[in-house]
């Protein structure tokens, strides 16, 4: 049986990142990984000869390389990656859009201080108060148990609508639990987010895997792609072999997984005493592309890079009840990036919203293809409000579509319930109940991607890294 | 190896984990936190690499011997000689 110092559960931006600074400082590791491509929850594809993403909508935590302290400059001083590499483009503007209110924000943070003053002149001190608090936060303090972030706003800000045009952008970037989020995951969004912002590469997520990817094979790590993990096979308290989908074993000496934490808990053997249904994640999302001949910004769009909509009196952020909840989103152009002269040829437009997972794994073939259609165009119809001209039907300029659903995350992901942010529960110290087993990725640490490329880091350094060599 | 080659040792190693960081007048008695961007993350780097490139190890309770070039070459050059 073929030992390794680590091995590696997903070749997601966490797992890579783990993997780069496992093999840096010399360990034999291996990533397995049961789909073919790498990414997770962040990949790529082509159809029709035209390239997709798939869940980058934009890099949070964007920062100028001379703002060392910054997170994304110390991930990347970490794995020892050359930001000029990534080719990083910024956002022109975002904003977040509710019912008579529109607060723009970018990457320059007195954007959005300036709108909240105006739409909310009674509001503008305590929301300069929260920023500065978040500011400030202790980073030791990250780690608390989970605190109520909905309570503690209320702290600062009054104003129901403000509350919710604040979480809005927030809860659809990075929380896994319904209508709320954890304090210090508020903290880490509203800095990558309102103070920090969103850049892209150039080519888009592609990019940024290939850099991860082509880092951790010059180091000498090694990947098996289309091999799933069984089992995890458990001895004295220690993972003693990882049997894989294939029929083949391997062992290790540590185990990080970024599978998520009810699905790593549901390889163990004989199994561990929790209650799995209880852990696994309550948010999905579907997701519609669709490609123009022509540019948003012809149509009038403006500067919008992102829109975070909602459309009903108060926000909702919860499992929909509905196949698709349509009464808030996101939308997404991603020719809405300071391209210079490298524009998108053609014009993208892409709309998430929440989506009730187990009615879209209930439906039979048919069914789910005559969902899809149906959900397709509704989608496409509650953003019309929001264009510009809605009264202009821009069906003739479209070139292509696609769509993907609860059902598409699962099935690539293997996420319980295609839930993208994981499992409500987060485990921020990475430990299991097995001693050589970690969690690393979406329920260790921070979501999107530049916190699951973190937590890959900080999990390699705390249970590899450190203590004896 | 004297205490200024020690010190050397150490400067390329930070020059490789943060590229971006100006060493030219880095003083020696001065803890690197106080001039350098560096935070806990990085000193962990320093310690890996000097296992990595040296086969020096320090243990988690030495860390601090570690806060200036200074206090670096004084816990460090002994080890490093120790080695041949």
């Amino acid at each position: 049986m073929e030992h390794y110092d680590v091995a590696i559960i997903g070749a997601g931006m966490s797992g890579l990142s783990a993997g780069i600074r496992c093999a840096h400082f010399g360990r034999k590791v291996v990533i397995l990984e049961q789909h073919n491509a790498p990414g997770g929850l962040n990949s790529f594809y082509a159809k029709d000869g035209r390239k997709y993403d798939v869940g980058l909508h934009a890099m949070t935590n964007f920062a100028p390389p001379s703002e060392r302290r910054a997170i994304f400059n110390k991930l990347l001083r970490q794995l020892r990656i050359d930001r000029s590499e990534l080719n990083l483009i910024e956002q022109r503007s975002s904003r977040i859009a509710f019912p008579g209110t529109d607060l723009r924000f970018s990457n320059d943070e007195a954007l959005l201080e300036s709108e909240v003053a105006q739409a909310f002149p009674h509001q503008i001190d305590g929301f300069k108060r929260l920023s500065e608090t978040v500011r400030g936060f202790d980073d030791r303090e990250l780690e608390a148990p989970y605190r109520s972030a909905r309570v503690w706003v209320e702290g600062f800000v009054s104003d129901p609508l403000l509350q919710d045009m604040i979480f809005c952008p927030l809860m659809y970037y990075g929380s896994a639990v319904e209508d709320d989020m954890d304090v210090g995951q508020f903290v880490v969004m509203f800095r990558s987010i309102f103070h920090e912002g969103f850049a892209r590469p150039v080519d888009g997520i592609r990019r940024l895997i290939r850099v991860v990817l082509d880092r951790y094979r010059k180091l000498g790590g090694i990947r098996k792609m289309k091999t799933g993990v069984r089992r995890l096979r458990i001895e004295s308290g220690k993972v003693s072999r990882i049997e894989l989908e294939n029929g083949g074993e391997i062992s290790a000496s540590v185990v990080l997984s970024c599978a998520g934490l009810p699905e790593t808990y549901a390889l163990i053997q004989p199994p561990v005493s929790e209650d799995l249904p209880s852990l696994q994640g309550r948010l999905s999302f579907a997701e519609t592309i669709a490609v123009y001949r022509s540019l948003p910004e012809t149509w009038g769009w403006g500067d919008d890079t992102i829109v975070f909509f909602n459309r009903s009196e108060r926000f909702h952020y919860r499992d929909a009840s509905d196949a698709v909840d349509l009464a808030s989103g996101v939308l997404c152009f991603p020719n809405n990036f300071e391209f210079g002269d490298r524009a998108l040829s053609e014009g993208v437009v892409r709309v998430t919203c929440l989506a009730n997972h187990d009615l879209w794994r209930s439906y039979d073939e048919a069914e789910y293809a005559e969902a899809k259609r149906v959900w397709f165009e509704r989608i496409q119809g509650a953003i019309l409000p929001l264009m510009p001209e809605f009264t202009r039907d821009f069906s003739s300029e479209l070139v292509a579509t696609d769509m993907f659903t609860p059902k598409t995350v699962h099935r690539f992901t293997r996420r319980s319930r295609g839930a993208i942010y994981g499992s409500p529960t987060k485990i921020k110290d990475g430990k299991t109940p097995v001693s050589n087993l970690f969690l690393c990725g979406t329920d260790q640490g921070y979501l999107g991607i530049v916190g699951s490329m973190l937590s890959g880091v900080v999990m390699a350094n705390e249970h590899v890294l450190k203590g004896v060599g | 190896m004297t205490k200024d080659e020690c010190k050397q040792v150490v400067l390329d190693i930070i020059a490789e984990i943060a590229p971006d960081e100006e060493l030219g007048d880095v003083k020696g008695e001065v803890p690197l936190r106080e001039q350098l961007d560096l935070d806990s993350m990085d000193f962990l780097d320093i310690v890996m690499e000097l296992r990595k490139q040296h086969g020096i190890e320090v243990p988690e309770a030495d860390y601090s011997h570690l806060a200036s070039l200074d206090s670096c070459a004084e816990y460090l050059t002994p080890k490093f000689n120790a080695l041949v």
